[in-house]
């Protein structure tokens, strides 16, 4: 045990040499330098249902590291350096933490916060730093990206109403068009049942009945936990109008899991629990994906989680960015990013642009089960004037953002 | 469309039986695990032999004599005898070798590891690595020039076509292209080389000597979105006058004219067309079709897609013997 992990310290320490070392003749003094900062707001959640949920110490901050060492490999090539400097907080501390950072000078942000944090943030930045760039990596609501929109803040994460698209489009495909809604009484579950009943609507699906559990901060495991949860779900499915799957919105793991094999009805459970709607999965191979798990795996010593994901997206936008303008100058950064120009591969086999009015980057999002991808949305069938991306979410006269 | 009638069929068949001197056709299998040999001739199977796992690239020594495959799982590369079709030995590839291609004398080997970063160059004979080069993020396309004082390599996340030096191993050039850059071909001239970005939907032709870009060729079929137009492969005919762009989920190949670098057209193939290779004569190229697990045939003089061959499953390189 000891030995081997003195093995993968021993390899990873020659890995860092062999990047520092100069590179051939093509390695360059670096003329240009990102520093960005990577703030992570605690969250105050309860313990998941199943243990295998809990989110690990270093969740997003591995994904943000991966980015930037991928921006520092192109850079070498080009004399352009990246730097990210980590802090995490709680909500409350959370401004005094952008503040210490715009101290050191630091302009560029990936930001992994609620949305109610992350509005501070950026309204605190747009006062103390107007120049100022804040991607948002974690923060699904969809206010964000319509009445709630900030013109300094760039989306990475995908909004609750794109993934709930995403996860429609794929049911109708199957023509499973009508679905039992459950959703948790927390803000995040009543927010995340509201998209999924947009998105049914917005494809043809019809909502048979809608079920709130409550009272879901009881619903912690322990010992003999399944004899009870065994007999409590069967009773709260029961007397439902006939539907064909069951879409359930569980935001914080608390509840939704106990879903699939105990429902009255056998059928399936989609959204938060059994298929569930993401924008990574460890599994996914798809459009060479299998070079980045790899590559983050060997990092982190772990899978790439979704917040992993959407941090090292948000990384790779900025660095993308430098390396087509060579400035990192976040009001150039900016412009480049949101214009025509700007595009960057994700893995999810197309390119990924910014919608321009709200600043939220399209991408597709995965429909998986435990083990493996089950399908990317958007389907194939659902077309767009513009790119069937915009077929997820708000597009442009759905929301009320006009950045453009 | 596909088929042409088998009267016709069958006189292009005749043609190309009695033109060209005998060959053989090459295809690696990435799912199946296997390599299906076509007779030049016939375009018929006439065996498929396993080979490691998820092989990917091929290609063949200049005297036909062995046959390269990266095994990308098993994280080798493995030389055939082409007469025996016995396993010879295999070489030290460096982790995940996806593609690679040989200098133009045979020797050495220089195969792109996509998760290490590096560009591996392998002796053939002796079977040990001369060098690594550090090359951007996800190394894939392999390109030589045919003086082979040049190597290029693509890299998929930093979209990069690095220009190496090969012997002194340096990267001397460095041209940034679109997203993805899947694929490097020089003409035979040595005066142009083309570079396809798979997700940004481009080729750039770029000037050897100085790597500066001097076009970049788009791609639009009325009917398919953008987005499924993706270039992957490029094959140019040695008087650089045809130049074929495989683009991917589309299904399609674009001739692109060589004299003007405008496409000229576009042939339907099978589906999720990825990797491209001539028949020494030039009379046919040949498309492995990942997803409909067959490789098309296309009569390069007459412009036209004349069959379709069954292979293995999801079917990803291509080569054939020269003549």
């Amino acid at each position: 045990m000891t030995t081997s992990m003195l093995r993968a310290g021993g390899a990873m320490l020659l890995g860092c040499a062999l990047l520092l070392s100069p590179v051939t003749g093509a390695a360059q003094q670096a003329k240009v330098t990102l520093r960005t900062g990577i703030l992570k707001v605690l969250p105050e959640r309860l313990q998941p249902i199943s243990r295998m949920d809990e989110a690990p110490e270093d969740l997003g901050f591995a994904g943000a590291e991966r980015g930037r060492d991928d921006n520092a490999t192109t850079g070498r090539f080009l004399g352009h350096a990246y730097e990210t400097v980590e802090a995490k907080a709680k909500a409350e501390d959370a401004v005094a933490a952008l503040d210490a950072m715009l101290a050191e000078g630091v302009r560029a942000f990936v930001v992994m916060a609620d949305a109610e944090t992350l509005l501070a943030l950026a309204d605190h930045a747009a006062e103390a730093a107007p120049e100022a760039l804040i991607v948002n990596a974690q923060a699904r609501d969809t206010r964000l990206r319509s009445a709630d929109c900030r013109a300094n803040v760039l989306h990475v994460a995908p909004s609750r109403a794109m993934l709930a698209d995403g996860l429609a489009q794929y049911l109708m495909w199957k023509k499973w068009d009508a679905w039992m809604l459950v959703h948790g009484d927390a803000p995040g579950d009543v927010l995340m049942g509201e998209a999924y009943a947009a998105a049914g609507k917005k494809f043809g699906a019809t909502i048979a009945e809608t079920r709130v559990f409550e009272d879901t901060e009881g619903m912690r495991r322990s010992d003999s936990g399944h004899v009870l949860v065994q007999r409590q779900i069967p009773v709260f499915m029961q007397r439902s109008p006939e539907h064909d799957i069951v879409v359930v919105a569980d935001e914080n793991e608390l509840f939704g899991a106990y879903l699939p094999y105990r429902t009255w009805e056998a059928r399936p459970v989609a959204g938060d629990a059994g298929l569930r709607v993401r924008s990574w999965h460890p599994s996914h191979e798809s459009f060479g994906a299998t070079q980045l798990q790899r590559r983050f795996e060997k990092q982190a010593g772990r899978y790439m989680d979704d917040l992993d994901y959407q941090a090292w997206l948000s990384e790779r936008v900025l660095g993308e960015a430098v390396t087509r303008t060579g400035s990192s100058d976040p009001a150039a950064l900016k412009e480049y990013i949101l214009s025509d120009a700007f595009e960057i591969a994700g893995f999810k086999g197309q390119a990924l642009t910014f919608r321009p009015w709200n600043h939220q980057l399209r991408h597709g999002v995965l429909l998986a089960d435990g083990r493996t991808v089950v399908t990317v949305s958007p389907q194939e069938e659902y077309l767009h004037q513009r790119t069937r991306l915009d077929t997820l979410g708000l597009d442009e006269p759905e929301s009320d953002c006009d950045l453009n | 469309m596909r088929l042409l009638s088998s009267a016709a069929l069958a006189a292009v068949l005749a043609f190309a039986a009695g033109g060209a001197e005998a060959y053989t056709i090459y295809v690696t299998n990435e799912k199946s695990n296997d390599l299906t040999i076509i007779d030049g001739d016939t375009l018929e199977v006439v065996k498929t032999i396993d080979v490691g796992q998820r092989p990917r690239g091929i290609t063949i020594s200049p005297d036909g004599k062995e046959l390269y495959i990266c095994a990308s799982d098993d994280d080798t590369v493995q030389v055939f005898d082409t007469a025996t079709m016995e396993l010879k030995h295999t070489l030290p590839s460096g982790p995940d070798p996806e593609l690679f291609v040989l200098h133009p004398s045979g020797n050495p080997l220089y195969i792109a590891n996509e998760d290490d970063n590096i560009v591996t160059v392998v002796d053939v004979v002796e079977h040990r690595v001369l060098a690594e080069i550090p090359v951007g993020v996800e190394p894939e396309g392999m390109g030589v020039s045919p003086d082979g004082k040049i190597v290029v390599n693509t890299s998929e996340t930093t979209n990069m076509a690095h220009f190496i030096d090969t012997e002194t191993y340096e990267i001397v050039i460095n041209t940034l292209v679109d997203s993805r850059p899947r694929f490097a071909e020089f003409t035979a001239d040595g005066q142009k080389l083309y570079v396809s970005a798979e997700i940004g939907g481009t080729v750039s032709v770029i000037d050897p000597a100085t790597g500066a870009i001097t076009k970049k060729i788009t791609f639009e079929v009325p009917g398919v979105v953008p987005e499924a137009l993706q270039p992957v492969g490029v094959r140019a005919t040695k008087d650089g006058s045809k130049v074929y762009v495989a683009l991917g989920p589309s299904n399609r190949v674009a001739l692109v004219d060589g004299a003007t670098d405008e496409v000229a057209e576009y042939f339907l193939v099978g589906q999720r067309v990825w990797q491209m290779a001539f028949t020494p004569d030039e009379k046919f190229l040949l498309t492995t079709n990942g997803n409909s697990n067959d490789i098309s045939v296309i009569d390069v003089a007459n412009d036209k897609v004349v069959k379709s061959i069954q292979v293995g499953e999801q079917p990803w390189g291509v080569v054939v013997s020269p003549e």
